[in-house]
């Protein structure tokens, strides 16, 4: 790096290649054609050049890369879950996490801060206990911690709470991290480009066509394309797509919402969770404090976002860091989450015959999107489901065997 | 939407509402996969959708149109409309 750090200071010219390439007219026709530029498009479509050397692939997305949930989310990795399945899952995610940056030679700004979810009632610390068992079982670490352990990691929290629902113990998760999720997607994106995939920005699907339920094309504003293997990974437009293919699933879209504050010093160097006030925090590597709390009450398609939200956070807030009265919040967006009933993605195959699925990625998506490109472009490859994701297939709501994820998604639900 | 305008209770905050989600008439004599459709399936994408609404102070429940992209409420919806009888 020095050497080139050295050579570049020497050159005439400081102009950077292009991270992506500039707009390319659409082919006729692709072998497979991902629906969605985001982090976990984006991954499937690196994994699929990379590991299975399929390159005839097109990424559509209808806005910018990374501009979607990938964007917006609060990058937060973690695979402290509650049942074998998730837990396996999303550890898978966080190993893959942990050499990304190598692999795309990108910084991606990946921090193991370790992750702390409080506890303020006897069947909050039930659960955690139950949740530090099934992670230990599984070769991940996570610990129930008590009040002193708290009181050394975190001092500056008020662990009264403002007197209000004092914390009683925590669920204490070593590898809890945060990366930037923007480098996620780019890296990945970059990737896949390298390696002869087609990036399509500002291209919207209209449709997708079916013939015998078998997909044969996808109709864009750009043009028609016809391709046998389509795959969703659109996040808060699933319904969009699934009701182009007449396919219906328990997919509901709620906005989530979030915000940073003004940036200051670092004092905080984990991430401190509380399910029961619905509060999720960390300081970001330029020092704004990124918060999150649960879902908006009803459904709604639409990312704006409201002083409701910031006011009852900020309320919470105050009641475990009574210091950031102080800070004035600098930006707030929202984001709509795809949520599942189980509160576990849907992915893989479906009844139609090349059309795949990656959605229902509700508020646990950035997290997983190593993983969730990994093991879809696995199953696109081979034609069935992956066996990390079979748990996750949709026609587990026709058999009734969901997964019960709702213990460990983090707030709010 | 900040405030939810009602029959009898009028203008409401909306935090004085829970929201119990879209109006569904359960099958009667289905069979599994029917019943798996009405239990877990939902209309997913942008529409005009009647849901439920409850007002915690006063005990009322509510059904409303509501556009889920604009959050904007079309209609009241007379309960007779969606009321259903148990099977005996």
């Amino acid at each position: 790096m020095p050497w080139q750090l050295l050579k570049y200071g020497f050159k005439r010219s400081h102009d950077e290649p292009r991270f992506f390439p500039e707009a390319r007219p659409l082919k006729k026709q692709y072998d497979v054609v991902i629906i969605g530029g985001g982090g976990h498009g984006m991954a499937c479509a690196y994994y699929l050049a990379k590991d299975h050397g399929i390159t005839d692939v097109a990424v559509l997305e209808q806005g910018y890369i990374g501009g979607g949930n990938t964007g917006r989310n609060t990058t937060i990795v973690r695979s402290n879950y509650l049942t074998p399945e998730g837990v396996k899952f999303y550890d898978t995610s966080v190993k893959l996490f942990e050499d990304l940056a190598d692999d795309f030679d990108l910084n991606i700004f990946y921090s193991t801060r370790g992750h702390f979810t409080l506890a303020h009632t006897d069947s909050a610390l039930r659960t955690m206990r139950w949740r530090a068992e099934v992670n230990k079982h599984l070769g991940v670490a996570s610990e129930v911690v008590d009040l002193q352990t708290l009181a050394e990691e975190v001092p500056y929290m008020d662990l009264t709470c403002a007197g209000h629902s004092p914390v009683l113990g925590a669920l204490y998760h070593a590898p809890g991290a945060v990366a930037r999720h923007d480098a996620v997607a780019w890296g990945y994106a970059r990737g896949a480009y390298n390696r002869g995939v087609e990036l399509h920005q500002k291209t919207r699907v209209l449709n997708i066509r079916t013939e015998k339920d078998e997909v044969c094309g996808v109709e864009t504003d750009r043009g028609f394309i016809s391709c046998r293997k389509v795959i969703s990974m659109v996040a808060g437009s699933t319904p969009r797509i699934t009701e182009m293919v007449g396919l219906s699933t328990p997919i509901e879209i709620y906005p989530l919402q979030a915000c940073v504050t003004e940036p200051v010093k670092p004092f905080m160097d984990t991430i401190v969770v509380s399910g029961s006030l619905h509060v999720y925090v960390s300081q970001s590597s330029r020092g704004e404090l990124v918060m999150g709390a649960s879902v908006d009450p009803s459904v709604l398609h639409s990312t704006r976002s409201s002083f409701d939200f910031t006011e009852g956070l900020a309320d919470k807030m105050l009641d475990l860091f009574p210091f950031v009265s102080r800070l004035n919040v600098m930006r707030q967006w929202a984001g709509m989450s795809d949520i599942t009933p189980d509160f576990a993605p849907i992915m893989g195959t479906t009844p139609i015959k090349g059309f795949y699925l990656d959605a229902g990625w509700g508020t646990w998506g950035f997290k997983a999107t190593p993983v969730s490109g990994k093991t879809m472009a696995w199953t696109l490859a081979q034609e069935r489901n992956h066996e990390l994701i079979e748990p996750f297939r949709l026609s587990r709501f026709a058999d009734f065997d969901l997964v019960g994820e709702k213990g460990a998604a983090s707030v709010g639900h | 939407m900040k405030l939810l305008d009602c029959p009898v209770i009028g203008k409401r905050p909306i935090s004085e509402f829970d929201y119990m989600g879209e109006i569904r008439i359960p099958p009667v004599d289905a069979d599994e996969k029917t019943w798996s459709e009405y239990v877990f399936n939902r209309k997913g994408a942008p529409c005009s959708l009647r849901e439920a609404w409850y007002h915690r102070p006063t005990g009322r429940w509510y059904v409303v149109v509501r556009n889920t992209v604009t959050d904007e409420i079309e209609a009241h919806v007379d309960i007779s409309e969606v009321q259903y009888e148990l099977p005996a």
